[in-house]
């Protein structure tokens, strides 16, 4: 069988807005094909040689492995998450620094980052990176594959954590830098107490969003055989025989773990933009 | 019982009665190669009450913003106090603390309590005492009549009681010289009172005043010296009665037909 995980479609990445789109009919659609689909490989399963396992029950003996590579998933993403949030602040701020040495390096690397496709960062920090950097007179510290899938995920992330944050610096109007200004506040003060509380609100679906991406491409790393949910998925399906009529149930119980991970985010989410698009 | 001493919400600091507080010589501003101030002079003496009027775009808006620092200047020189603003090495926080300003659109703080935009400067900038900051906040948010009112948003109030935040945010800091740019524009007709009520008992408390105004009745009642501005320059000054009463320039007759 294939050894290429399913993929990802790239314009999905781009437009950042999964969330908005989620609603609970997918979920519904996803479970009654996978419940119809299961049925469908057990009578499969049953009309074969005699011994072999119903596809229900070799899901079942295998679901440990695969939700034991969710959490891995889960582990990465959130990983990720925490190291774009700070380096895509850092970034964001840099770009709405008045110096141009800040500036425009910081406006070039978030261009870079959420421009170029997840995957050719993931390549290019998979081969690139070290198994083990060496500190002199040190322990070598080591660089495990799912480590390095994990910063690389998170790299398009900061770039695009970086542009929420600048459009919601943008976004707030000039008159509250006037009147911080004539309050005698610094530029560093304005920004920490005035313009960044109100930025927080408004940044805080959209950086959902990209969190509920970031989480939809761990699987990728299945590519550099970390052994997360997909990767596991597979191993489990080649082990119990690699029959072909398991490949339908196992992927689409895979659908049905990302959904119920992410649904719950998406109606948060939704909820968060529509109460502070009524309060702003 | 005995009652704690009112604190003292709007303190001033010594300055001497004769020579002017906020002095204004020979300014220049250009935005681009456009002239907004083409040599503007004025003296404004502590505890006075200046209204600049003027027609729309004329520069009044660019002239306050410049007695504070908040925009700067090319030619000519603006003391306060004594203290050059035009001056590279200009130290902004000592000016601020001297001169506060308020805006056409209150630009209250949105994510902050009345209470909390009242005591944020005090607070973070000059990094005064809590409990301090917060008796005067209170006084002076009574001062402009909005007890009851200090847990309340920005958002809940109307724009009359908004702009009355605004004000009493920018005395937290205890300024000798407060600057109105407009005030009263943005409000609806019967909340502009209110506003105008509380900018007058400040005048009569002794607070140096420099008002852009469209008001024109409020100018004449409270005005010590009005100054008309068209075209980045000062066409005429004089007490209320001389520009009301007997303008001397063709222009300013015009402007106050068109007004009055
Ligand atoms: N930051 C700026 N950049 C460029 N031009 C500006 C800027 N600020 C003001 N101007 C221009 O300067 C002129 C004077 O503006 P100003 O706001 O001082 O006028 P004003 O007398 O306050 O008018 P109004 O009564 O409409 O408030 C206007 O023509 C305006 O377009
Ligand atoms: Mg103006």
């Amino acid at each position: 069988m294939s050894r290429r995980p399913f993929q990802l479609d790239p314009r999905l990445l781009v437009s950042g807005r999964v969330l908005s789109a989620l609603d609970w009919r997918h979920g519904a659609a996803l479970l009654v094909m996978f419940a119809a689909s299961l049925t469908f490989a057990s009578a499969q399963s049953a009309a074969a040689p005699p011994a072999t396992p119903s596809a229900l029950a070799t899901l079942a003996t295998w679901t440990p492995h695969i939700l034991r590579g969710f959490v891995l998933n889960l582990v990465m993403s959130f990983l990720a998450m925490a190291l774009a949030t700070v380096l895509g602040i850092g970034l964001g701020l840099m770009q709405i620094s008045p110096g141009r040495l800040l500036r425009l390096p910081a406006r070039f690397f978030t261009l870079l980052l959420r421009n170029s496709p997840w995957l050719v960062i993931l390549f290019a920090i998979m081969y690139l990176l070290p198994i083990e950097i060496r500190i002199p007179g040190g322990k070598p510290i080591e660089f495990p594959d799912w480590l390095k899938a994990t910063l690389a995920f998170s790299l398009p992330v900061a770039g695009n954590v970086s542009e929420i944050l600048r459009g919601a610096v943008n976004s707030i109007p000039t008159g509250q830098w006037e009147s911080a200004d004539g309050l005698a506040f610094t530029r560093a003060q304005t920004l920490r107490w005035i313009i960044l509380p109100q930025c927080i609100r408004r940044a805080i679906p959209p950086w959902m969003n990209w969190y509920a991406l970031l989480t939809l491409s761990t699987p990728m790393a299945s590519i550099f055989s970390v052994h997360e949910a997909v990767w596991n998925a597979q191993s489990s399906m080649e082990a119990a025989g690699a029959r072909p009529e398991l490949l339908l149930p196992f992927y689409l119980f895979l659908l049905c773990l990302f959904f119920i991970y992410i649904y719950p985010i998406a109606i948060c989410t939704r909820k968060l933009e529509r109460k502070y698009a009524v309060a702003t | 019982m005995l009652l704690p001493p009112e604190p003292s919400v709007t303190e001033h600091r010594s300055w001497p009665d004769e020579s002017p507080i906020v002095s204004l010589k020979d300014v220049h501003k250009s935005f681009g190669s456009f002239e907004v101030l083409r040599g503007v002079s004025m003296d404004v003496r502590k505890g006075e009450i200046v209204c600049i009027i003027g027609p729309s775009g004329s520069g009044k808006s660019t002239l306050i913003r410049c007695i504070n620092g908040l925009t700067p200047i090319h030619q000519g020189s603006i003391t306060v106090e004594g203290q050059e603003v035009n001056d590279a090495k200009l130290d902004k926080l000592s000016l601020r603390r001297k001169v506060g300003i308020v805006f056409q659109q209150y630009n209250l703080f949105p994510h902050k309590t009345v209470l909390e935009n009242v005591m944020m400067a005090p607070l973070k900038v000059l990094r005064e005492p809590k409990a301090e900051v917060e008796a005067r906040a209170r006084a002076l948010i009574a001062k402009v009549r909005l007890t009851g009112k200090e847990d309340a948003y920005p958002g809940q109030l109307s724009g009359g009681q908004q702009q009355r935040v605004a004000i009493a945010r920018s005395l937290a800091m205890r300024p000798d010289v407060m600057l109105f740019d407009e005030v009263t524009a943005a409000l609806d007709p019967e909340t502009v009172k209110e506003v105008l009520v509380t900018i007058k008992e400040l005048a009569t408390e002794g607070m140096t005043c420099i008002l852009v105004t469209h008001e024109m009745g409020f100018a004449r009642e409270v005005a010590d010296h009005v100054y008309f501005t068209d075209r980045g320059v000062i066409v005429e000054h004089g007490s209320p009665a001389q520009i009301f009463g007997a303008a001397q320039d063709p222009r300013t007759r015009q402007f106050l037909s068109q007004i009055l």
